[in-house]
């Protein structure tokens, strides 16, 4: 049933559907309505049984879910931006140990500068953390991922990222169909632990391993994440098949059959592209768009698949390497090696992704650089830069830059 | 668990003894039932006062839970030595996590188990002082002020041993680690610096504090054993002297870690609900220079010239807990 709801909320029912038992979190924004609603949920009783656990920190955040899942329990934690990568080295060691947790990222800009708007650098820069990462196009698509992660983390024993774009979807209310209690039961089975801590049989979890054995644990996680690429899909269309809902898999294809021109992107600004293609279709124009919901494992195959006819491939990204360039783009080019592609790194730290801006890019793909930032502001770097030149001491950039547009109330310096 | 023929060490003539006891009165480590929590066969090195006191401790906290416990524990030598795949010195389940997260890992297979309505598997998490007392710190004092069902015990060898001895926020000062080193006017670790952890636990008002040597079994076991009929958070600081790290010879290790509480530098209490409930007294007092001479960390404080001020600023440490823990019977 269709109900006006906010995409936290939504996804906070979605995860209380799926039953729980440790639930723990430490406030960030844009994270924080998510937890808040799955506060209210244990201790109002309607999830139960719960043990919600408030945590001095991400890193104790992420270390609890570690032991809970450990101990046999479904673990669920969510966190954004500086609170992913103050928990790094508990996110790296919980895919190392093989526990099923799952984590909602609601996607926010990397400081510094600090910037609590959405960009998806926090989640991209866990990339390699071992985790199954997807992402969610729609509030709809976010409460659904999250019903079929625990699925897809218990049948590899591997985690999973759901990756939402931080307060676009965080924080809008739009009707969504929740998951219902009975169908999430239907569909997700009980946790069975692979491995578990149980004085009835004891084991030890979380032995040094020396060079002898770390190069085969590694290749032995690398291909449970491959195996990914096969149950991401079939747990989609399972879902599909109890939810009569579409969502979730690996990629899905928007008016690409015929398109010279393909835009490969990643969550909220997915729907802007559609619409943006469907306008420049209009013009005549053949666009087509590529939505990834599954990032990690890279799907290679059905990229190569979906735009192996392009012309030319426009790979949109709201995070990207410095020194390097697009993030994604990398994974498409390793992908499709004989593809002409472009990167276009749009959206940190919260600037607007406009059909406007995205038509002139695609309207003018043929003569795109290899790397290009949406609606850099050419003239406030030149100033900057030339202060730079000018003087050792030439003051904090984001400052002077702020100064430049006038956006700051008070004299800075 | 089955439950197999256990060997008997001999740790001290204060140590085991009792083996002519009843069983009723004999120590968890003389008794016959006892459980081997870690194995024979690590690779601990000779005269470990942290392997004798993991296994004091969690054969205590065994026989205390009958038998139904979990150990969590932070990266640092007991895991090293424990675990070298494919072997494991546990006979318990054990996870091993990261360096700094053992408490909150801990608090998580609490959550899980309390969440399970399994009340009678319990939780203890252990660490060495640089998991607990520097890198591991603030998720032991989140899982003290969320009083979380967890006895988590400190073993302080007083500095980084695993990683080549070098200086942690249980270091006592003028002791020499490779980064306090014994050269310059102030040499070794500084005056002043430092954490009391097990004061610090007083301060959270947890069921129940508690600090130990290895070289009292008695003490230490009793001490467990008070802790497992606490539910929620719960502290146990012991100290275990490392051969290696402090200089001393493998069989000094006890009577180091008595010589610590003899002298009053290193104070053995118990307190419940943030008030100090007991203290052990001590027997036959000694300055702390019989202390120090037995290791090498300190045998810059010997020299020629002696540094006799620096001594003294040790002993006044020293007088100091003898002070303000009452360790002295009264006459």
């Amino acid at each position: 049933m269709l109900r006006q709801i906010e995409g936290s909320r939504a996804v906070a029912e979605a995860v209380a559907s799926c039953r729980p038992e440790v639930v723990c979190a430490y406030p960030i924004s844009p994270q924080t309505h998510i937890v808040e609603g799955l506060a209210e949920l244990v201790k109002s009783g309607t999830l139960a049984p719960c043990e919600f656990v408030n945590v001095e920190s991400e890193f104790a955040a992420m270390s609890v879910a570690i032991g809970a899942s450990a101990a046999g329990a479904r673990a669920y934690t969510a966190t954004a931006s500086q609170g992913l990568l103050y928990m790094t080295e508990a996110v790296f060691n919980a895919a190392g140990l093989g526990l099923p947790i799952v984590m909602t990222v609601a996607n926010r800009a990397i400081g510094a500068p600090i910037n609590i708007w959405n960009d998806q650098s926090d989640s991209m820069a866990l990339r390699d953390a071992g985790w199954i990462q997807l992402y969610a196009e729609t509030n709809q698509e976010a409460a659904d991922l999250h019903v079929q992660a625990f699925r897809i983390a218990e049948e590899l024993s591997t985690p999973v990222m759901v990756c939402m774009d931080g307060f676009v979807l965080t924080h809008a209310w739009e009707p969504v169909d929740v998951p219902g209690q009975d169908a999430v039961d239907a569909f997700l089975p009980p946790y069975e632990p692979r491995q578990v801590l149980d004085p009835a049989e004891p084991s030890s979890i979380g032995a040094m391993v020396g060079p002898e054995a770390f190069t085969e644990v590694r290749y032995l996680g690398h291909a449970r994440l491959m195996e990914a690429l096969d149950v991401v899909p079939d747990v989609a269309d399972r879902f599909a098949e109890a939810f009569g809902r579409n969502s979730g898999g690996l990629t899905r294809s928007y008016r690409t059959e015929d398109a010279d021109t393909i835009v490969v992107a990643l969550g909220s600004v997915l729907g802007t592209l559609k619409d943006t293609v469907d306008a420049l279709r209009d013009d005549g124009l053949r666009v087509g768009v590529l939505g990834l919901t599954c990032f990690r494992p890279f799907p290679a195959d059905a990229v190569r698949a979906a735009i192996g006819h392009a012309r030319r491939v426009v790979v949109l990204e709201r995070a990207f390497e410095p020194g390097v360039g697009g993030i994604v783009t990398q994974n498409v080019v390793a992908a499709a090696p004989a593809a002409e592609i472009h990167a276009v790194i749009a959206g940190l730290g919260g600037r607007a992704i406009t059909k406007k801006s995205l038509s002139r890019v695609l309207r003018e793909a043929d003569r795109l650089p290899p790397l290009t930032f949406l609606d850099l502001d050419r003239s406030l770097i030149d100033r900057e830069l030339g202060r730079l030149a000018a003087g050792r001491r030439s003051g904090p950039t984001a400052e002077n830059l702020l100064r430049d547009l006038g956006a700051v109330a008070s004299r800075i310096g | 668990m089955a439950v197999t023929p256990i060997k008997f060490y001999q740790t001290g003539s204060f140590a085991v003894g009792g083996r002519l006891l009843g069983d009723d009165q004999r120590s968890v480590q003389s008794g016959r039932q006892r459980i081997n929590s870690i194995d024979c066969g690590h690779r601990a090195c000779q005269g470990c006062g942290e392997a004798l006191g993991a296994r004091y401790a969690l054969d205590a906290a065994m026989r205390a839970t009958g038998n139904r416990m979990v150990a969590v524990n932070a990266t640092g030598c007991l895991e090293v030595f424990s675990t070298p795949y494919p072997e494991t010195s546990w006979r318990i389940p054990w996870l091993h996590s990261l360096f700094g997260n053992a408490p909150a890992v801990a608090t998580g297979v609490a959550a899980a188990l309390k969440a399970k309505g399994r009340t009678d598997v319990r939780v203890v998490g252990q660490g060495g002082d640089g998991g607990t007392v520097d890198i591991g710190f603030a998720c032991l004092s989140g899982m003290f002020e969320r009083n979380d069902d967890v006895l988590y015990i400190c073993y302080d060898n007083e500095a980084y041993m695993n990683t080549g001895v070098q200086r942690s926020g249980a270091t006592p000062p003028a002791a020499r680690t490779a980064t306090t080193p014994a050269v310059g006017a102030e040499p070794g670790a500084v005056f002043g610096q430092g954490k009391n952890v097990p004061m610090i636990a007083l301060a959270h008002e947890i069921p129940y504090v508690a600090t130990a040597t290895v070289a009292d079994l008695r003490d230490l076991e009793a001490k467990v054993t008070r802790a497992m009929e606490f539910r929620g958070a719960r502290y146990l600081h012991v100290l275990v002297p490392c051969p290696l790290g402090w200089g001393s010879a493998s069989h000094d290790t006890i009577r180091i870690a008595r010589l610590a509480k003899e002298s009053g530098i290193f104070p053995v209490f118990e307190a419940e609900h943030g008030e100090i409930v007991a203290t052990s007294k001590i027997r036959h007092r000694v300055p702390v220079e019989d202390y120090l001479r037995r290791q090498t960390r300190y045998a810059h404080l010997f020299g020629d010239p002696p540094r006799t001020d620096v001594i003294e600023k040790i002993q006044a440490l020293a007088d100091r807990n003898i002070r303000r823990f009452a360790l002295l019977e009264e006459a």
